[in-house]
């Protein structure tokens, strides 16, 4: 087969119908958010006492923590599915990183020392560390299928992205269940659930987004 | 060649879906890639006897992977992208691992003029690794001219099913590169 033969049998094929990948990622997003909420119902629910939480400032601050960092890791993702990826994709990371250090610093200036190892700790560490990967999973394995229909310039990187993305949507999700509001446990446990996952899907990225 | 402008102008047109267009844009795009790809064996110290299977290659992945181009943005780049990718890949699937950037001379004025393609290598072992079926439908297309209405016709397949079997095709081929090894 000549070039000019393959040419006429992509023509063929058609250049219509062509989706953005950035709507592409999204609808896998949500789609496997969708199926991380029933998980989410069948296994954790929302803490009993939401209506109080709700109007406590840490709450509040825990759940737009997680929706910033999944709003920008969107970006770095979609950035990531390019073959022409802008230089710094994780520099639309920095305002989540702004916020996580004021938060941390609000919380230590106005909390004794004497209790900061008690909010560091908090009550529910063990099931934070399994239960955001868990919710994780179904918006991982959705975005990575959707990645590779994409180029990325680094499969490591989009992989790492699509972890990252999936982590902050099971971390959103887990902050509704959870009572360890202070910032410094969500600093500390929330920060390492999501690293865990951006590591699998790194890995998961270099062997499934070749291209 | 025409300019990059021109090239985005046409991948919208195609877009919207003027074969014509489509055509015109693959055909140009070839030929850009043609001579950057021997540039680019060229300085990894190889003759140009692979280049028109890294050009076939880039073509899939520009058709297959278009849904990654940003309208708002100009087609250049995300072309020079994909060929950096495709060669890099193919280069280092033969052992060659030093940096490659083409960026140095993938604009240069010299590419504009049309080199003779050569035999692409792998396409007939390629085709040949497509099921049966699929290989038919990629032949009626491709070499015999036909479209993909006659070929349902003639194979007694919906054209749905035809457009069908060939995406799955071009996939299989693109496929078929990446596990090849030298």
């Amino acid at each position: 087969m000549n070039t000019d033969q393959l040419v006429e049998a992509l023509v063929a094929d058609g250049a219509a119908g062509t989706n953005p990948i950035g709507r592409s990622l999204g609808l896998a997003l949500a789609a496997g958010i969708a199926l991380s909420l029933v998980v989410f119902f069948l296994t954790l629910g929302i803490r009993p006492d939401i209506r109080p939480a709700l109007e406590t400032w840490r709450f509040d601050l825990k759940i737009a923590t997680a929706l910033l960092g999944l709003v920008l890791a969107f970006g770095v993702c979609r950035d990531c599915a390019r073959p022409d990826m802008p230089r710094h994709p994780l520099r639309r990371l920095l305002p989540l990183l702004a916020l996580i250090v004021a938060a941390v610093t609000v919380e230590l200036a106005l909390v004794p020392e004497a209790a900061w190892r008690q909010r560091l700790i908090g009550s529910n560490s063990l099931i934070c560390l399994p239960m955001v990967p868990i919710l994780s999973l179904a918006p991982l394995a959705a975005v990575l299928w959707t990645l590779r229909r994409a180029a990325p310039a680094s499969p490591v990187l989009a992989g790492a992205a699509a972890g990252l993305m999936a982590a902050l949507s099971g971390a959103t999700l887990y902050a509704f269940h959870c009572f360890d509001d202070s910032p410094l446990f969500v600093a500390t446990w929330y920060t390492l659930a999501t690293l865990i996952v951006t590591s699998v899907g790194a890995l998961l990225g270099r062997r499934l987004l070749r291209w | 060649m025409a300019g990059p402008d021109d090239l985005s102008a046409l991948m919208r047109l195609a877009r919207q879906g003027d074969e014509e267009a489509y055509r015109r844009l693959l055909g140009q795009i070839a030929i850009w890639l043609r001579a950057v790809v021997r540039r680019g064996l060229a300085s990894a110290g190889r003759g140009p006897a692979e280049s028109e299977d890294i050009v076939q290659e880039a073509l899939l992945a520009v058709h297959l992977k278009r849904e990654t181009w940003d309208p708002s943005r100009p087609l250049g780049p995300w072309l020079r992208a994909i060929a950096r990718h495709k060669l890099a890949d193919h280069l280092r699937r033969r052992g060659f691992h030093d940096h490659l950037d083409i960026d140095e001379w993938s604009n240069a004025p010299e590419l504009a003029v049309e080199v003779e393609a050569p035999a692409a290598i792998d396409s007939r072992r390629m085709l040949a690794s497509l099921p049966d079926r699929q290989r038919t439908i990629v032949q009626e297309i491709s070499l015999e001219g036909h479209s993909a209405a006659d070929v349902a016709t003639r194979l007694g397949m919906s054209e749905g099913a035809v457009r069908v079997a060939l995406h799955r095709a071009l996939k299989a081929l693109a496929a078929f590169y990446r596990r090849e090894q030298p």
